[in-house]
């Protein structure tokens, strides 16, 4: 019966597997639901940030900050790519890498380099080998990352967009539209102007600023980008779970699949060994 | 329009306050600020301390922030704090710990990033005992 017990090593092999599996699915749908929450609380913020820019964008300032104006993309851009930190999430990651590569390559025919700031170990795994220039890096932020964690990364990005060494940056995540499906986004995060819908000022005016218009703008400014990266993230965070959630339930009903043939076969093989005894028996009472 | 202000008061990581008032005051980079509706347009960074929330029928709600912007529309308040929280649930005992590490650090004075660090922190520390204090009083 040698054939039969191997098999049923095998079984016990892939149902422990299957286990661990379904207790992965399991906590990825209850952190799905969290990341879900922190996704829903980050957007007020979002929101009225984007309304007091977009009540700039129609003020008549005094300083116009870098970041509104748009500008010819002629030397560099920047990508701030979010990822997950861990792997086992099904082609998230993969889906994203691609259309950041796509993005970079369009660039790259009108001779334009990229650089990259990276967010999650598996980003700076990925972009590390294909040899692109990674400005800065975070990564290990959890399951539930604060804004605080964001803001050195950002802050190295905006620099550079600023002192004009960058001209256009982009931001990539994924986007969650549903627990089945992600969709990996490359949007414009800077300059602002893209993202500002234009209503037309009645009359002309401008804030009192309390101390000085270039150092508030540039905070609000800062503020605004990095709530969106924050954003990204937290919703990264949710298809991090929700991919993760289906990759395994896969894995688990592929297991269970692969489990009930080889029980299949098992049963074969232990009714072919005993049919083969009885026979032997049958024949050696025969002989007798 | 009536004379009322609408407030909001968000953090990055979750909505604070959303409502109708009829004034705010908080601690702006240059002094203490009490905006009424039709207040004109401003826009200014805030320091470490509380926004009180005049509601209509002359209730108050004070919260906490640690720093964060103000923006002022005619009828609009708009608070984009960095952490806020409702001075009700702040740890005084975790302000306690934070004023009593800062001074430590004050006392053992090292290099300079440090001791403005801990300065910083002081000042943090002591408007949210500030805070709690202001909110024991009212529920007394």
């Amino acid at each position: 019966m040698a054939g039969a017990k191997e098999i049923r090593t095998k079984i016990k092999s892939i149902k422990s597997t299957q286990k661990i599996t379904r207790a992965m699915q399991m906590v990825a749908a209850s952190k799905m639901r969290k990341a879900q929450d922190r996704m829903l609380a980050a957007r007020p913020y979002a929101e009225k940030i984007r309304t007091v820019i977009s009540h700039l964008a129609h003020a008549y300032t005094e300083y116009r900050p870098p970041a509104l104006s748009d500008r010819p993309v002629t030397k560099r851009v920047g990508y701030i790519v979010i990822s997950t930190d861990r792997g086992l999430c099904g082609g998230l990651n993969t889906n994203m890498f691609k259309a950041t590569v796509q993005s970079m390559r369009e660039w790259q025919a009108q001779g334009v380099e990229s650089v990259m700031c990276t967010v999650g170990g598996k980003a700076s795994v990925f972009f590390r080998r294909l040899g692109i220039k990674i400005l800065a890096q975070t990564t290990h932020l959890g399951d539930a990352p604060h804004f605080e964690d964001l803001v050195g990364s950002v802050k190295v990005m905006f620099d550079q967009f600023a002192a004009g060494e960058i001209d256009r940056i982009y931001l990539v995540h994924n986007v969650f539209v549903n627990t089945m499906t992600q969709k990996p986004s490359v949007e414009v995060l800077l300059p602002i102007t893209a993202r500002v819908e234009k209503v037309d000022a009645p009359h002309r005016w401008d804030y009192l600023y309390e101390p000085d218009a270039t150092v508030l703008l540039d905070t609000l400014l800062i503020r605004y980008v990095e709530s969106l990266v924050y954003q990204g993230l937290v919703e990264n965070v949710a298809c991090e779970m929700a991919s993760r959630m289906i990759a395994m339930k896969s894995a688990t009903d592929n297991a269970g699949t692969i489990i009930s043939e080889l029980q299949l076969v098992y049963n074969k093989a232990r009714q072919a060994a005993i049919t083969q005894e009885l026979s032997e028996i049958v024949a050696g009472a025969a002989a007798v | 329009m009536a004379m009322t202000l609408h407030v909001d008061i968000v953090s990055a990581e979750k909505q604070i306050f959303s409502g109708t008032a009829e004034m705010v005051s908080a601690t702006g980079e240059l002094g203490e600020l009490g905006i009424l509706p039709r207040h004109s347009q401003m826009l200014t960074r805030l320091r470490p301390g509380q926004v009180r929330v005049k509601l209509l029928h002359g209730e108050e709600q004070v919260f906490y922030v640690s720093g964060g912007l103000l923006e002022v529309q005619p009828h609009v308040v708009t608070v984009l704090a960095d952490t806020a929280e409702r001075a009700a649930d702040l740890d005084e005992a975790a302000a306690l710990e934070a004023k009593r590490r800062a001074e430590d650090t004050m006392r053992n004075k090292v290099d300079e990033i440090s001791y403005a660090r801990a300065q910083a922190e002081l000042v943090e520390a002591m408007a949210q005992l500030q805070a709690i204090e202001k909110l024991r009083r009212m529920r007394r």
